[in-house]
C-alpha cells in the first residue's frame, strides 16, 4: 500500500479503536500514541518522491500542509489529553470525541493528499461531518447552534461544490476520456487548455463558493464564528488550523485548472475581491467582540482573506506568501486557542471582561499568550511576519491601488489583536474560578511552546533544505 | 433531437423533479413536504436508471437502487417517524405566498438556463438541458431553506438539493461512479445527523424554530448574564425583607 494511503488509513484505524475505549484516560493515551505514529508518518512522506498514487498525488505543497496538520494533531491531542478529565465527558460523548477527532484528522490528510476532485470533496465532506460531531459534543444551547449552523450552511457550500465537480468532469470528458481520470488533477491540468471554457467558468464559480464556504471566505464565513467558539478547544485549534487550509487547497486546485485555460474568466480577481473583503470585514469586526475565542475565530477569518488575496496575486512570490501565512497562521492561531483555553477554565468564563491581568497572575501562563497573540498579529520575528511583508511588498509592486485597502486591513486588525493582548494579558488580574491541575497546565504550556518555536524558526532560521521545499510548494500552483 | 426515447424520456424525468421542485417550494404541511420530497427521489432513482440503460453504465442500476432505498425508502420513514415524534402532523407553517414562490422559482429557473445553455455550448443536448434543470433543482432546493424557517423544512430543502446534484452527476456520461457511491452514502449520512440535532434541538429549546436559535451569539450572553445576576441579587433581597417581615 503506498504511504500517502497509510497517512490516510491509520487515523481512521485509530478513530476505529478509539470508539471502542470508554474510559478518560486510557483512551488520551490512545489518542496520543495515534497521533504520534501519524506525525512518523508526515516525516516520512517528506522523503517519499512526488508522483500520483491512483486517487493520490505526493507534491511539496501537500506535503508540507501534511506534515503541518500531523503536528497539530500531535499538540492537540497533548493540549486534550490534559483536559479530558476535567470535562466530564460520559462514556457516549467520550467515544464520539476521540473518534471523531481522529476520523477528521484521516479525511484531512486525504482532502490535502488527494489527486482526485471527486475524492477531495469526499474527504472534505467527512472532515465536515466529523467537526460537526465535534463541535456539538458539549451538548450545550450554544454548542448545538453552533453545530446546526455549521452543519447547514457547510451541507449547502458542499453541495455546491459538488456540482462544481460535476461541471469540471463535464467540461475535462471530451478530451480527457471516461472514468476516474476525467477528475485527477494532474489529467485535468494538462487538458484544461482544451476545454470548453464556459463550463470551466461555470464549475469555478461553484468551487468558488462551495469551497469559499469552508474556508471561511467572506461573505460566506458566518458558520464560523461560532463553531470555533462553542466547541471544545481542540476543535477549535484543529478547524482553524487545518480544514481551512484543505478547504482552500481545494479551491486553489480547482484554480490552477481554470487558470490553465487562456479563455477562461481570470480566477485571481475572484480570489482577490474574496481575500480583500474577508481582510476588511474581519479587521473592523475585530474591535466589537467580547468573546475572546470569537475573536480570535474572526482573526482566523481575517488570516484566510489574507491568504487567498496572497494567492489570488498569484506568481512564485505571492504564491510563497500564502504558503508561508497559512503555514504561520495554522501554528499561532492553534498555540493561541490553546492559552485562552487554559484561560477560560481557570477564569470560568471565555468572556474577555472575565479575563484579564494573566500575566500578573499566571506568569508563564500569561506570557506564552502575550508571546502566542503577538505572533498571530504578524510581530516580527514570527513567520507572519515575514509572509505579511512579501505579501504588502509585492502587492505594492504589482497592484498598488489594492495594496492600499490590504494595509488598512492588515493595519486595523493588528491594532485590535495588540489591544485584545493588553486586556487579557496585562492590568490587574480578574477572580480566579478554578485552580488548574499540574498535568493542565503542562500540556497546554508545552503544545504552546513548541508552536512558538516552530513558528520562530520558520520565520528567522529557515534551514535551506525548509526553504527549498516552501519554494517548491509554491512552485506547485504556478 | 426531439422524437428520440433516450432523450425524451430524461427529459421528462427531469422535468418531473423541477415539478416537484416546485410543489415543496410552495407546499406548507410537513407530511405533504415528505411525500413529495418522497415522490422526487423516486423520480431520481428511475431517472438515474434510465440513464444506466441509455449509457450502457451498470454502475448507474446500483445508483438508482441507493437513490430509491434511501430517498423514497428510509429517510421518508425516518421523517414521518419523526413528524409523528413531535406532533406535527397537523402543523402549518409559514413560507412564502404561492405567488411570491412560483415568481422567485421561476425566475431562478430562468437563470439556471440562461447560465447553463451558453456555457454548455459545446456538449451535447442531452447533458446541457439536464444540467439547466439540476441546477434549477439545486436552486429551488435552497430557495426553500432561504424561504422557511422550521429545521425539518430546511433539511428538506438540503435534501432536494441533493436530488438536483444527483441528477446532474447521473447526466454526464461516465462520470465516475466513486462521486455518485459517496453522495448516495453521503444523503444518508446528512439525514442521520440533522435527525438527531432536530431531536436535540427539541429537547433543549422546545420548539422546531430554528429562529429560537438565533437568540445565542456569544456576544449578547454577557449582557444576559449580567441581567440575571442582578435579578437574582433582587430576589435575594426581596427575600430577605420577607423574612424579616416574618420574623
Amino acid at each position: 500500500m503506498p504511504l500517502p494511503w497509510i497517512v490516510v488509513f491509520w487515523p481512521w484505524l485509530g478513530a476505529l479503536a478509539l470508539l471502542g475505549v470508554a474510559r478518560a484516560r486510557p483512551a488520551a493515551w490512545v489518542n496520543l500514541c495515534v497521533s504520534a505514529v501519524s506525525l512518523l508518518l508526515a516525516l516520512l512522506l517528506l522523503a517519499t518522491p512526488e508522483g500520483i498514487q491512483g486517487w493520490t498525488r505526493v507534491d511539496a505543497l501537500n506535503q508540507v500542509l501534511v506534515l503541518l496538520s500531523a503536528i497539530i494533531g500531535m499538540t492537540t491531542a497533548v493540549y486534550s489529553a490534559g483536559q479530558i478529565e476535567a470535562k466530564g465527558f460520559d462514556t457516549l460523548r467520550l467515544r464520539a470525541y476521540h473518534g471523531a477527532f481522529q476520523l477528521f484528522m484521516g479525511a484531512q490528510a486525504l482532502a490535502l493528499l488527494a489527486d482526485n476532485m471527486g475524492v477531495m470533496w469526499v474527504a472534505i465532506e467527512i472532515a465536515t461531518l466529523a467537526s460537526v460531531t465535534m463541535v456539538a459534543v458539549h451538548g450545550t444551547r450554544a454548542a448545538m447552534e453552533a453545530a446546526w449552523k455549521f452543519f447547514i450552511l457547510c451541507g449547502v457550500g458542499i453541495a455546491l461544490a459538488l456540482f462544481g465537480t460535476v461541471v469540471l468532469y463535464l467540461a475535462a470528458q471530451p478530451v480527457a476520456g471516461h472514468g476516474d481520470v476525467g477528475l485527477s488533477w494532474a489529467a485535468l491540468r494538462a487538458v484544461a487548455a482544451r476545454c470548453d471554457a464556459g463550463l470551466l467558468n461555470l464549475a469555478f464559480v461553484f468551487l468558488l463558493v462551495g469551497y469559499g464556504t469552508k474556508a471561511g471566505l467572506v461573505p460566506l464565513h458566518f458558520w464560523l464564528p461560532d463553531a470555533e467558539a462553542e466547541g471544545p478547544v481542540s476543535i477549535s485549534a484543529v478547524l482553524s488550523g487545518l480544514l481551512l487550509n484543505a478547504a482552500l487547497l481545494a479551491l486553489l486546485r480547482a484554480k490552477a485548472v481554470v487558470g490553465a485555460h487562456p479563455g477562461t474568466l481570470a480566477p485571481g480577481p475572484f480570489m482577490l475581491a474574496l481575500g480583500l473583503a474577508s481582510v476588511l470585514l474581519a479587521g473592523f469586526c475585530l474591535w466589537r467582540r467580547r468573546d475572546a475565542r470569537r475573536f480570535f475565530a474572526w482573526s482566523s477569518i481575517q488570516h484566510m482573506g489574507l491568504a487567498a488575496f496572497a494567492f489570488g496575486l498569484g506568481g512564485p512570490l505571492g504564491n510563497l506568501a500564502g504558503v508561508l501565512h497559512l503555514l504561520g497562521h495554522s501554528l499561532s492561531k492553534s498555540a493561541v486557542f490553546f492559552g485562552i483555553g487554559l484561560a477560560a477554565r481557570i477564569k470560568g468564563s471565555q468572556q474577555v471582561a472575565a479575563i484579564g491581568g494573566l500575566v500578573a497572575g499566571h506568569p508563564a501562563l500569561g506570557w506564552s499568550l502575550v508571546l502566542a497573540i503577538a505572533l498571530v498579529a504578524g510581530m516580527p520575528p514570527g513567520v507572519l511576519f515575514a509572509s505579511e511583508f512579501l505579501l504588502v511588498s509585492e502587492a505594492v509592486a504589482r497592484l498598488w491601488w489594492l495594496a492600499l485597502p490590504l494595509a488598512l486591513g492588515i493595519f486595523v486588525a493588528v491594532a485590535a489583536k495588540i489591544d485584545m493582548l493588553q486586556r487579557l494579558c496585562l492590568g490587574t488580574p480578574t477572580p480566579d474560578a478554578v485552580v488548574p491541575g499540574r498535568l493542565e497546565v503542562l500540556t497546554t504550556l508545552g503544545p504552546i511552546w513548541v508552536h512558538l518555536a516552530l513558528l520562530l524558526v520558520l520565520g528567522m532560521a529557515l534551514p535551506a533544505g525548509g526553504a527549498a521545499l516552501l519554494a517548491r510548494a509554491a512552485e506547485v500552483l504556478r | 433531437m426531439f422524437g428520440e426515447l433516450s432523450y425524451d424520456i430524461a427529459h421528462l424525468l427531469g422535468g418531473a423533479m423541477l415539478l416537484l421542485s416546485f410543489a415543496l417550494l410552495y407546499q406548507r404541511r410537513v407530511p405533504a413536504l415528505i411525500s413529495i420530497f418522497a415522490t422526487q427521489g423516486m423520480l431520481l432513482a428511475l431517472a438515474a436508471a434510465w440513464q444506466g440503460a441509455v449509457q450502457h453504465a451498470p454502475e448507474l442500476y446500483l445508483t438508482a437502487l441507493i437513490a430509491c432505498g434511501a430517498k423514497t425508502l428510509l429517510i421518508p420513514l425516518a421523517l414521518r417517524h419523526m413528524v409523528q415524534r413531535l406532533q406535527l402532523g397537523r402543523a402549518v407553517e409559514p413560507a412564502l405566498g404561492v405567488g411570491p414562490s412560483m415568481l422567485a422559482g421561476v425566475a431562478l429557473v430562468v437563470l439556471a438556463i440562461l447560465v447553463a445553455l451558453p456555457a454548455t455550448a459545446g456538449a451535447r443536448a442531452i447533458q446541457r438541458e439536464d444540467l439547466a434543470l439540476a441546477l434549477s433543482v439545486v436552486l429551488l432546493g435552497m430557495l426553500m431553506m432561504i424561504t422557511r424557517r422550521s429545521a425539518m423544512s430546511q433539511l428538506i430543502g438540503l435534501l432536494s438539493m441533493e436530488n438536483g446534484l444527483m441528477l446532474a452527476a447521473v447526466g454526464v456520461a461516465g462520470m465516475p461512479l466513486v462521486v455518485e457511491l459517496s453522495t448516495a452514502a453521503l444523503v444518508l449520512v446528512l439525514a442521520l445527523v440533522a435527525g438527531v440535532f432536530v431531536f436535540l434541538i427539541r429537547d433543549r429549546v422546545e420548539s422546531l424554530d430554528t429562529a429560537v436559535l438565533e437568540q445565542h451569539r456569544g456576544e449578547a450572553a454577557w449582557g444576559e448574564a449580567a441581567q440575571d445576576a442582578s435579578a437574582a441579587e433582587a430576589a435575594a433581597a426581596e427575600a430577605q425583607a420577607n423574612a424579616g417581615e416574618i420574623r
